[in-house]
């Protein structure tokens, strides 16, 4: 895939989650929020990439943007290593690209607590990333607490899911 | 949890229904009690034709203040005897013994342009005497309802001895859309929840206002650039600017200092939290707590030497007080279950926190040596409680449970009486409440 074309793959995931997350990066810091993360509408609309090893789509759904953690821990999990290798490889093979891990919490939880929590976690997956050989400077950390739960129900079942760390994918081309 | 020494009840209970009183009409608040004292309050007389409307409206609000408390119990004015038609007419104190008020408060309101003067005098009425000397209030037409809460803190004031709450104002952060994709943005309010206005709009989340001690400006956490850092922004011309913290990744949960010269925070790097301080004339940093932990949540005791804040070092979040310039930090909350978000009492003698426990969060009260820890409240999800300039009331976020959970903003007395949602329109959350205006 030409630059370009990895460009305008970015784009696109870019366009979607501004879609859905208008509150999220406004500024263009780089990231851009969950990305195809919630799974909305990017499989469709770009059909096919999610099977090229080299699309963001690819990284997103196949590898898996994200990892979960038990209730007030950031450790990451056997089943989380896994993803977090493949990210590792993928990081490793597309240097064009950076990434903002952004750490959650779920809703159990005092607000400032949960973002030192959701913290604690994006950086126990960049640590994680960088003992596979991810040059640390591609990766920046942030926390949202429990400010972006992706499931909005009051139990287990959607707390599990939003004690999360994703990856979200940023294109940059690193040159100088 | 508030006791009279009015001693009138004893009166009653010897004397018959009504009788001479002994002492001043005094409301003393303490923890047992429960027996509000009876007020009435006339219509305040209006001066001139302009001004009927504001008197209707301001002694209306003068009642709302003071019966809201829970400390004050209105008679009504079907129940009147007397009428007060004049501000300068003598008072017809067996009138009002008669229907057992205890206190009369009597008004007038005079309006000149857009000029609105209030003057009132409180009357205790079993011992025929005037309460304190009357006073008088100007200000805007428009600002009438802040005339209305200055006369009802002068009453609160001179029947409790204590400072009133409802000449203030809390800054909070008003809330839409689904739990997903909350939008945020800071809104002002008067304590009652009138007069809101937006401060910021919301193409960034922003969390957790703080007042500065003169309510000039606001501290808060905005993800504008992506990442928490904390604003600075000033209330009277919503002008904004990011402080310049020391550096790191995430700074969050600002406060000022006592003097409003410095400001205490958490900023987070490499997944460590710790608690810093910057001084904003000189910008210079110090780091207050050295810690692999999580210590956030800092709050500054009322002389500026102690700082009550939040670790996790134990294993999970607990209460530790700290010199203010850091070193060793004891631990004050023993119980069962989890503290966070401590805030020093403005008389220095409590903390209020939220604890998390068995499934449940609570807004409570402690001494500053964490004896006598006392819950006030109990939901699915209450946290972050602001304390009133007096130290009386406790406001606080409260979320609902599941898909549709919303927030609002409660207040509770520190006895735990009184709960109460302040009424606004859609969510709000982080309430911070600022000091008595001038």
């Amino acid at each position: 895939m030409t630059l370009f074309k990895k460009a305008a793959v970015l784009l696109l995931v870019l366009a979607t989650a501004a879609c859905t997350n208008p509150d999220r990066f406004g500024g263009g810091a780089g990231g851009a929020g969950a990305g195809g993360a919630d799974g909305t509408g990017i499989g469709a609309g770009v059909a096919g990439s999610a099977s090229d090893p080299t699309s963001p789509l690819f990284f997103n759904q196949t590898i898996g943007d994200r990892v979960l953690f038990v209730v007030d821990t950031s450790t990451i999990t056997p089943t989380g290593q896994a993803i977090l290798d493949g990210q590792a490889q993928w990081l490793l093979t597309n240097a064009d690209y950076r990434a903002i891990v952004e750490g959650h919490a779920d809703e159990q939880g005092t607000r400032e607590y949960n973002l030192a929590l959701g913290q604690r976690r994006a950086n126990a997956v960049r640590e994680y990333l960088v003992s596979r050989g991810v040059p640390s400077g591609r990766l920046q950390v942030t926390s949202f607490g429990k400010e972006r739960p992706i499931a909005v129900c009051s139990d287990e079942s959607c707390y599990a899911q939003n004690r999360r760390a994703v990856t979200v994918l940023s294109f940059s081309a690193i040159t100088s | 949890m508030m006791k009279r020494l009015l001693t009138l009840l004893v009166a009653l209970m010897l004397a018959g229904p009504v009788s001479a009183q002994n002492g001043p009409l005094r409301l003393t608040i303490t923890d047992g009690v429960i027996e509000p004292i009876t007020f009435a309050a006339p219509s305040f007389e209006a001066e001139n034709p302009a001004a009927q409307q504001a008197a209707s409206d301001i002694s209306r609000l003068v009642v709302q203040d003071l019966a809201g408390t829970g400390l004050f119990r209105e008679v009504p004015a079907v129940a009147f005897i007397s009428q007060v038609s004049s501000f300068a007419q003598p008072v017809a104190f067996p009138d009002w013994r008669a229907i057992n008020a205890q206190a009369l408060v009597v008004g007038a309101v005079n309006v000149n342009g857009n000029q609105l003067t209030v003057k009132f005098r409180l009357y205790d009425v079993f011992s025929g005497q005037e309460l304190g000397q009357g006073l008088q209030f100007a200000g805007t037409v428009d600002g009438w309802r802040r005339m209305g809460h200055k006369v009802a803190d002068a009453v609160y004031s001179r029947i409790t001895g204590e400072g009133g709450y409802f000449d203030s104002r809390v800054v909070f952060v008003s809330e839409s859309g689904p739990k997903d994709n909350r939008q945020k943005r800071l809104a002002i309010m008067d304590f009652d929840g009138a007069n809101v206005q937006f401060l910021t709009d919301s193409s960034s989340i922003v969390l957790a206002p703080r007042f500065s001690p003169n309510g000039d400006r606001v501290l808060y956490t905005s993800f504008e650039s992506g990442f928490p850092r904390i604003n600075v922004l000033n209330v009277a011309n919503v002008g904004r600017q990011q402080l310049q913290t020391a550096p790191g990744e995430m700074a969050f949960s600002p406060r000022f200092s006592r003097d409003g010269r410095q400001v205490i925070y958490s900023l987070s790097n490499g997944g460590n939290t710790d608690i810093y301080r910057t001084d904003l004339a000189t910008g210079q940093h110090v780091r207050l707590t050295q810690t692999p932990s999580i210590e956030t949540a800092p709050s500054l005791s009322p002389d500026g030497s102690q700082i009550v804040f939040e670790s996790d070092r134990s294993g999970n979040q607990q209460l530790y007080i700290m010199s203010a310039n850091g070193g060793e930090a004891r631990r004050i909350s023993f119980g069962e279950g989890r503290y966070g978000t401590p805030v020093w009492s403005p008389r220095g003698d409590l903390v209020a926190f939220t604890k998390q426990n068995a499934g449940r969060f609570h807004i409570g009260v402690m001494r500053i040596d964490g004896s006598e820890e006392r819950l006030l409240t109990s939901s699915f999800l209450d946290e972050g409680p602001t304390w009133s300039p007096n130290g009386r009331v406790i406001m606080f976020s409260r979320e609902t449970q599941g898909a549709g959970g919303t927030s609002s903003v409660y207040s509770v007395d520190i006895s735990g009486r009184n709960l109460k949602a302040v009424p606004l329109q859609g969510g709000s959350s982080d309430p911070s409440w600022g000091p008595l205006q001038p």
